[in-house]
């Protein structure tokens, strides 16, 4: 019931805070997401499940009673966590309480509405991770969207009613598209199962029990779901070609929304694929391997090179997303040790290094307004602390050792290097690295052009200080950061005890 | 037989209030108690919903019960609808206080809400083809006065012309198809047409054909399926918002109940398109659906005025709920699909009839009919808004409330039915539903107020009725789990 009490804590606390004065509403809110904080550490010290939560593994923080019927089907409210997920929802909730301070400064109208969404997401997110049945899953997949929308739209900057439809729509048609993927699966399987519950699909799907659905065989009736699925979570990942969104909802969203964006909802992206495509499709994968590693790299390659291309300091980092997200995707299709459980690292390693980031971008616009990289040069002599801490996240995105970018890159190269489920591995991992290489390029070069060299600053000269509660959350993720790439072992043994049965599979399948 | 009046203590509940409020009407007819016309008629809905939703879960009609030589049939799916004409009846009997409180003849209006609701609930349980067109009529009759109340009103009197000479038209097409259907078999009530419709598609099948064809006709009007739904937009836009909201939530409902027995009983798709072929309505309703879905949705989108919006919207959620009859192909279960397609049916009522009552408050508020009228209103009404915001989001399939389930529900239907193309006909045009329902919410909460307007007044019943049916759309997202398993059986016991 500790997954419920989570929840439950943000939806009151949302609706307390909605309820809520303005001057009060920021530091109610800040309060009541520790509680989740405190609650998913404690989770963490207290796991004690292990293997693939879908996979037959023991589920930790079980909870399940049946919910509804759907035609022939049970629909069961089925909550619980294994190593994969319950280092999401520790990501998600300190995410969101570090969101939450970074938005002191800048929301300062309808701060009561902002703060109440914020925690309605926290809600939805802990969900997504932690929903064990398909149904459940989707209803908070879905609504993500709602708290999304209102964030971009309403707090977000001079284009962002269009920047908030786009990514509505986009990501919904994405939601349609996989749903009637699955469910194809679904009544493929016919009388195999009883419940929409993933782990009795999952379980029934690498049984090979999949039938045929009315003229479709089971074989086309597979390739066709997995297809749909993974069009459907690519659009929330994103990758190339599906990522057009990604930047306009990012730039137009306010810092504190942009951080939760890249921190954790792209995740869901990735973690959907990981859960359904990956687990519950394997030869499926195997078969498409070529074109999903193809994809990967190209996110890689191609999300680096337009990061290099913008002028605007928060578009670069949201490029960097995309790019970043590649190299999930390739240490998926490895099907290695180290190649989905390095992915599952990246996920979490990603999350806090955009997120700190977005941040930094965040409390230089703060002080400077203006986010264009030819509008300010020599920052770091006005906010020493603020560049030092953009250097340091920079460094982590291009993989500096003892930070948490590079235990994940490092993870996902040794994975995908030694892949034999991908025909030319090796090609593939080392035009990925290539990708390194303009990382660091775009980063460098534009920490150099906006960060050092004499101070200047358009269109006024000067800027005060960044105050303590906007620079309290970017030090607590650099110091994350740290520690996760220090001591990886922290998530490193239940996300490998969890993906290891998937690994077996891939082993097998080549 | 004690037992059968119980069971029709929800139509029961219909009348009593009805005769009620003769009574008033007659004992004072210059009376202005608008609170006692209202309270009466809000206890008819609320006592018919209470009786309906109580049978339904306690079992006692199932399986159904025939009822004067099987004329009627009470079972879960008639028990569900009248549940839903109940609480539609309730809401808007409510809001309706505040709404036509300082109009005269409010005793009449009342009184015809009721009178038409008797009729759905009778349509809701009809077994015989006579029956389910004299309580057609007794629905539609007073929904055309209705319709036309604001009769100083130049839109509300075309409205109602307009439907008059539309529903009239549409119930002699009907009335004809039926005879068609009595001459090729013989009989009215539903078990004995099934029986003889084997037979008649062999011996007649242009008469029975033409006959079932005629009948899906004077349904599409009445459920407003395109291209029979012209005369919605209009009627919905220019009735009363409360009269709008009681028609396209409990009337296409009826409609719905009434084609749903129809076509599964009277007319067994194997036997009329099997070997013997005279019409396969399965495809007519296939048809239907596409179109109706499609034109209702792009029409929508297109719309600057709210209360057309939701109009036209309302004919696309017409073709959502038409998968149900549309998925009786015959592969996989189709009751899947009739079976959402009821528990659509049920949360529409209460997220379109709210999303309507809104809609009466910004009438009552004077605010102006375009989506622009309500920019910035989140700031003077927020708690309205919110309220507005789960109609418009629950109606667009998103899970802030019952219409996400109800929607997926459907898709997973066309899906298990091999009709999965279906599916994604409704995945196309929910996106695309999206886009216009949310033009709603960002003039409420995004956009700025270009002049400052007055709200004086915040009408409580009016807000009681919205605020109501708001709380009833969310705690339908969890809570749909106490009509599912009647819903389904329902289905199943039809297919």
């Amino acid at each position: 019931m500790l997954i419920e009490a989570l929840i439950l804590v943000c939806l009151v606390g949302a609706a307390v805070v909605a309820a809520a004065p303005d001057r009060l509403a920021g530091r109610l809110a800040l309060a009541v997401s520790a509680l989740p904080v405190g609650g998913s550490l404690y989770m963490y010290a207290a796991f004690d499940g292990s293997g693939n939560a879908l996979l037959g593994g023991d589920i930790a923080y079980e909870t399940f009673f049946r919910w509804l019927s759907l035609g022939p089907y049970a629909v069961n409210y089925h909550m619980g966590l294994d190593g994969i997920s319950l280092p999401l929802v520790v990501l998600s909730t300190v995410l969101t309480m570090l969101a939450i301070l970074s938005a002191w400064t800048p929301v300062d109208e309808r701060q009561g509405q902002f703060y109440a969404l914020m925690l309605f997401m926290e809600a939805s997110l802990i969900g997504v991770f932690a929903a064990l049945d398909f149904l459940l899953w989707f209803v908070f997949w879905e609504a993500v969207l709602v708290p999304m929308y209102f964030l971009i739209g309403v707090w977000g900057g001079p284009r962002r009613k269009y920047a908030a439809i786009k990514f509505f729509v986009y990501t919904n048609i994405a939601s349609l598209v996989m749903f009637i993927g699955f469910f194809g699966l679904v009544f493929g399987l016919g009388d195999s199962i009883s419940s929409t519950g993933l782990p009795a699909i999952a379980q029934a799907l690498r049984a090979g029990q999949l039938g045929a659905l009315g003229p479709v065989g089971p074989e086309a009736l597979a390739l066709a779901s997995f297809l749909a699925m993974f069009v459907g979570f690519a659009v929330k990942v994103p990758v190339v070609p599906f990522h057009t969104w990604l930047p306009d909802a990012h730039v137009e969203a306010p810092t504190p929304a942009s951080v939760m964006l890249a921190g954790v909802l792209l995740k869901m992206g990735t973690y959907a694929l990981l859960r359904y495509n990956f687990t519950m499709l394997p030869e499926q994968a195997a078969t498409l391997a070529v074109p999903i590693a193809v994809v990967a790299v190209v996110s890689i390659i191609y999300g680096a090179l337009l990061a290099l291309a913008q002028s605007d300091l928060k578009r670069v980092v949201a490029y960097s997303s995309v790019s970043s997200m590649g190299y999930v995707i390739l240490g998926l299709i490895a099907y290695t040790e180290f190649g989905i459980g390095g992915a599952t690292f990246q996920m979490i390693a990603h999350g806090l290094i955009s997120g700190l980031l977005f941040m930094t971008v965040g409390v230089i616009y703060n002080a400077s307004h203006t986010r264009m990289i030819g509008d300010m040069s020599g920052m770091a002599d006005r906010m020493p602390v603020t560049a030092g801490v953009f250097v340091a996240g920079a460094f982590a995105y291009m993989g500096l050792p003892l930070m948490a970018g590079f235990a994940a890159e490092l993870f996902i190269f040794l994975g995908a290097f030694g892949s034999t489920v991908l025909p030319a591995a090796p090609l593939f991992t080392a035009v990925a690295m290539f990708g390194i290489v303009i990382v660091a390029g775009y980063l460098l070069w534009a920490m150099q052009r906006s960060l050092f060299g004499p101070f200047e600053l358009e269109p006024d000269d000067e800027i005060g200080r960044a105050p303590l509660h906007d620079v309290a959350p970017i030090l607590t993720l650099v110091v994350l950061i740290v520690l996760l790439g220090s001591v990886p072992e922290l998530f490193w043994g239940m996300i490998s005890d969890a993906t290891i049965d998937l690994v077996a599979t891939g082993g097998e399948l080549r | 037989m004690s037992d059968h009046w119980l069971l029709l203590s929800p139509a029961g509940a219909f009348v009593v209030a009805a005769m009620a409020l003769f009574v008033i009407d007659a004992a004072d007819p210059e009376g202005t108690n608008g609170t006692l016309l209202s309270a009466v008629a809000s206890a008819g809905g609320l006592v018919a919903a209470v009786a309906s939703g109580g049978l339904l879960l306690s079992g006692a009609a199932t399986p159904g019960v025939e009822l004067f030589d099987g004329q009627l049939v009470v079972d879960g799916m008639s028990l569900i609808f009248t549940f839903i004409f109940g609480s539609v009846t309730a809401l808007v009997s409510l809001a309706s206080l505040d709404y036509v409180r300082g109009l005269p003849h409010k005793a009449k209006y009342y009184l015809l809400v009721l009178l038409a609701a008797t009729g759905m609930s009778l349509m809701a349980s009809a077994n015989s083809l006579a029956v389910v067109f004299v309580a057609l009529e007794l629905s539609s009759l007073p929904s055309y006065a209705l319709v036309s109340y604001l009769k100083t009103n130049r839109g509300s009197v075309e409205a109602g012309l307009k439907y008059f000479l539309v529903g009239a038209l549409s119930s002699s097409i009907l009335v004809y198809g039926i005879s068609l259907v009595y001459a090729a078999t013989g009989s009215l009530l539903f078990a004995d047409v099934a029986a003889g419709v084997g037979r008649a598609a062999a011996d007649y099948p242009g008469v029975l054909g033409i006959g079932v064809l005629m009948i899906v006709g004077g349904f599409a009007f009445k459920t407003a399926a395109a291209p029979f739904h012209f005369w919605a937009p209009d009627a919905y836009e220019g009735s009363p918002a409360p009269v709008s909201a009681f028609l396209s939530s409990a009337s296409k409902a009826a409609g719905f109940v009434v084609a749903f027995r129809v076509f599964t009983v009277a007319f067994p798709i194997g036997e009329i398109a099997g070997e013997t072929y005279a019409v396969d309505w399965v495809l007519a309703f296939t048809v239907l659906a596409v179109v109706t879905m499609t034109v209702g949705n792009f029409a929508a989108a297109t719309q600057e005025n709210v209360k057309r919006m939701l109009a036209y919207s309302s004919v696309g959620h017409a073709g959502y709920a038409l998968i149900g009859l549309a998925a009786l192909t015959g592969v996989g279960s189709g009751a899947t699909a009739l079976g959402a397609s009821m528990l659509h049916l049920l949360v529409y009522g209460f997220m379109n009839t709210g999303a309507f009552l809104f809609v009466a408050l910004a009438e009552h508020w004077e605010l102006g009919r375009t989506f622009e009228d309500y920019n910035g209103l989140a700031r003077e009404a927020p708690l309205a808004c919110v309220a507005m915001t789960v109609f418009m989001f629950s109606l667009a399939g998103l899970p802030v409330g019952g219409g996400f389930l109800s929607k997926y529900f459907l898709v997973v239907g066309a899906v298990g039915a091999g009709v999965w193309w279906l599916g994604a006909v409704l995945a196309i045009n929910s996106a695309l539903s999206l886009f216009y329902y949310s033009r709603v919410v960002r003039a409420m909460w995004i956009e700025e107020p270009d002049d400052s307007r007055d709200i004086e007044s915040y009408p409580s019943a009016l807000y009681a009725a919205v605020i109501g049916a708001a709380v009833v759309t969310v705690l339908l997202l969890p809570g749909l789990a106490v009509f599912d398993v009647a819903a389904f059986d329902a289905a199943a016991a039809l297919v």
